[in-house]
């Protein structure tokens, strides 16, 4: 367990002798690129318990189903020079779960997936998943430039389909740690507001005024 | 069914409370600080922020990433229990008008999860009927509750500072954070549309309390609609009731939802009766007063089902104002994002939980065609990610050029995932929250034709706004297009509403301050209680929440709540010594 996290715990008061021990070992292994399963260790009613043993408890994509999700996922978020790629930060694992918990979701994901593996019988004469690479990306570059497909009413379906995958993809890889390291996110921990720091307010050009440094809570930086 | 009874408590208390929100927690922590005994029943379960905790948790920690569900409007991570709707406990609604109910069912009800912010009424705010000739006076004025406004600050804590301003008034303050960086971008587009931005007023302790142990300061995580696991903010589960208990004075009946109010012969109150979610069995428990505070429209469904010989029209209602008056802040709302910010350097922007800038009502109404106004909240900056985002990036990455490139909208891969770096933090946003006026025809009765599934005869709303609001609305927009023009801000949200759907006007009851509908008055013809919170027809029944209020300002109410339920409880303990209850 590094510094700041045992001093985030100190100052809690809320973490057990057994959960320090057992954080200290967690932290000597670099942090899993899957996130580990979530779900139940935050304060839940009994309803909320019994509405995630359901939803954990089906199944809603087939294999096949989420192996063409894990491609596409992919494509959308694929591993760079600051992080992993969408089924690193376990993105599938997340679609499936959200079109269970947001039942809205199920008809145009399967539609939608439905819908690309018919363009590839169609063009490729195989399901998009047993695709080449070039041929996968073939009819990605059709559905994922909205202006490009402007004007082409038989690809309209398939934009609206994968401006959802995106949309669901951004919001898994985001919100994991992997993908908050990725934007810089540096809250959810105890801090000291001080302020916006004095280079981005030079940056902007603007500064606070004196009664705001006189009036406003300020801390010593260390 | 065949060995239902009913079980009375054995226990005799000084003070049956039910509803244990900012009034009744309030109540509890006044009559048993005094040495009243007290009995505290609150429909749901009990509720700790200190260990019921989803605060500090990271986005992945939920599998839906902070989405809300039914169950939590607010976000997987908020603190409040109950929703919009409530399995088995139904309202209904005049045909043609619309009314949305948040009930919280919770130690501490909806203060677990509120804004925090907590302003004070100004002196024209109790007498807004001789300014502008609605609604009504209040019986008092600012100078009877401004030493109880003092004490609430000094004893619950709440950061601010003084400006001076005459509606609304200087306080005992600890120091606001800082403005954030959108927020000082907001001020200058504010200031140059003519808006005074000051420090806002939330009650979060950005300085420990210097006679408090319980409490420790914030620690800036920006969380508190979570709640606060070392009570750096104000909740009644934490703040008020935590301690009553602590006196031994205080017993809370959990999961206990209240049916009537008993009373005698006399007519006077004798207790309550409840049923218990647990069991599902009736209980009576029994008090020398009773004090309601579930919430306006809660309690005003408490009163009007409490029908007795000597009550024919439902206790405290002989004027015939229980559950009428019924008003709601006005809501409206435009949110964009700010191009100067786009590519932004990253530093930990949590602050408190909400804006450290806002905006009280600037104008005079007498120049307007609207007669109340409002104040303006501001949102935006870098914050958690959570459900949603990243979604519709296709409608921006091709309008800006990201990091000095022009783009195609859409796309995928590495040159996406730089998108979303750069597009991240630039949000804004800003809320007006206005004052209706308070009208007897809007109304919450009882629905002859419906019950919940305990048998409680359920509400039924009947609410619209007045021109009055609408055009309140209006005026709202104009004013945040300005604002976010002048800070060089687009706006993606709430740009395009005009008189076809009311200027984007919330529905009723959305912004969950509810109140008025159990007002307060000289005259026992048109007010259920008197200006100490006392019931007319029922001297030993009080009524400490949004219900009281004459008129709701363009202030969020619970500070007034915590201080008229602070006045009434020592009204209360001083009659009780003079044996006049």
């Amino acid at each position: 367990m590094d510094r700041r996290k045992s001093i985030k715990a100190l100052i809690m008061g809320t973490v057990s002798t057994g959960v320090l021990v057992e954080a200290c070992k967690h932290a000597d292994t670099k942090i899993e690129a899957v996130e580990p399963a979530p779900g139940t260790n935050y304060d839940r009613t009994p309803e909320e318990l019994a509405k995630y043993k359901q939803l954990m408890a089906s199944t809603f994509f087939t294999a096949d189903e989420l192996a063409t999700i894990t491609l596409l996922a992919d494509i959308i978020i694929p591993k760079d020079d600051v992080s992993g790629s969408a089924s690193e930060a376990g993105v599938p694992a997340f679609i499936e779960f959200i079109v269970k918990d947001m039942p809205d979701h199920q008809t145009p994901m399967r539609g939608g997936l439905r819908w690309v593996d018919l363009q590839c019988l169609g063009r490729f004469g195989k399901p998009f998943k047993d695709c080449s690479s070039p041929q996968q990306m073939e009819l990605v570059d059709l559905i994922a430039w909205p202006d490009r497909a402007k004007g082409k009413p038989d690809l309209a379906q398939g934009v609206a389909f994968f401006n959802r995958l995106r949309s669901l993809t951004a919001t898994g890889f985001y919100t994991t740690q992997m993908g908050v390291k990725d934007l810089g996110y540096m809250g959810n921990q105890p801090n000291q507001w001080n302020g916006v720091p004095d280079d981005v307010l030079k940056q902007h050009g603007i500064a606070y005024t004196e009664k705001e440094l006189k009036e406003c809570v300020s801390f010593d930086k260390a | 069914m065949g060995d239902l009874n009913i079980k009375k408590q054995p226990k005799q208390y000084d003070v049956v409370i039910v509803g244990s929100g900012a009034g009744g927690g309030m109540a509890a922590y006044i009559l048993s600080k005094a040495g009243l005994s007290i009995c505290l029943v609150e429909a749901g379960p009990l509720y700790d922020p200190a260990k019921n905790i989803t605060q500090l948790k990271g986005a992945w920690e939920s599998p839906r990433r902070g989405a809300s569900t039914k169950l939590r409007p607010f976000g997987d991570f908020d603190a409040s229990y109950g929703g919009w709707e409530l399995e088995g406990e139904p309202y209904t609604t005049e045909k043609g008008t619309d009314w949305d109910w948040f009930r919280s069912r919770m130690l501490g009800g909806r203060t677990n999860h509120w804004g925090r912010i907590s302003l004070r009424f100004g002196p024209k705010d109790f007498k807004r009927k001789s300014i502008d000739g609605l609604g009504d006076n209040w019986p008092i004025g600012y100078e009877d509750i401004k030493p109880f406004y003092d004490r609430v600050d000094k004893m619950i804590g709440v950061f601010g500072t003084n400006e001076g301003l005459e509606n609304d008034p200087d306080g005992f303050f600890l120091p606001p954070p800082k403005p954030r960086l959108h927020e000082l971008l907001i001020k200058n587009g504010a200031t140059r549309a003519g808006v005074r931005v000051i420090p806002s007023r939330l009650s979060i302790l950005t300085k420990a309390l210097p006679d408090n142990k319980d409490r420790k300061a914030c620690f800036f995580c920006s969380q508190c609609n979570r709640g606060c696991m070392v009570y750096g903010d104000f909740s009644a589960s934490s703040v008020l009731i935590k301690p009553a208990i602590a006196t031994g004075k205080t017993d809370v009946i959990a999961n206990a939802m209240a049916r009537e109010v008993l009373t005698n012969k006399e007519g006077l109150a004798t207790g309550v009766s409840y049923i218990s979610k647990d069991d599902l069995q009736e209980y009576q428990v029994q008090g020398k007063v009773v004090i309601v505070a579930a919430g306006a429209c809660e309690s005003a469904r408490l009163l009007l089902n409490s029908k007795s010989p000597r009550h024919p029209n439902g206790l405290a209602n002989d004027s015939d104002v229980v559950g009428r008056y019924l008003h709601d802040s006005t809501g409206a709302s435009v949110s964009g994002y700010i191009p100067n910010l786009f590519g932004r350097k990253r530093y930990n922007e949590d602050g408190v939980g909400g804006m450290h800038v806002y905006s009280p009502w600037w104008l005079d109404n007498k120049k307007l065609d609207f007669p109340r106004g409002y104040h303006i909240e501001y949102g935006g900056g870098m914050h958690m990610p959570g459900y949603g985002f990243g979604s519709g990036i296709e409608k921006m990455n091709g309008k800006y050029a990201v990091n000095g490139k022009k783009k195609e909208a859409g796309g995928y891969g590495a040159s996406l995932k730089e998108d979303y770096r750069y597009f991240w933090g630039a949000n804004v946003g800003m809320a007006g929250r206005g004052e209706g006026i308070a009208f007897r025809e809007n109304t919450c009765l009882i629905d002859p034709n419906t019950v919940d599934k305990y048998g409680i005869p359920v509400l039924k709303f009947n609410v619209k706004w007045s021109d009055y609001e609408i055009k309140q609305a209006k005026h709202m927009k104009e004013t945040f297009k300005e604002i976010m023009y002048n800070m060089g801000a687009v706006i993606t949200s709430g740009g395009d509403d005009d008189e076809k759907n009311n200027w984007g006007l919330e529905t009723p009851g959305r912004i969950i301050h509810e109140a008025g509908t159990v007002r307060m008055g000289d005259d026992p013809n048109h007010s259920a209680l008197n200006k100490w919170s006392q019931a007319h027809d029922c001297k030993n029944l009080f009524v400490v929440d949004g219900g009281q209020f004459v008129s709701q300002a363009d202030k969020n109410i619970t500070w007034t709540i915590l201080a008229l339920s602070m006045r009434a409880s020592e009204y209360l303990i001083d009659q009780m010594k003079k044996n006049n209850i």
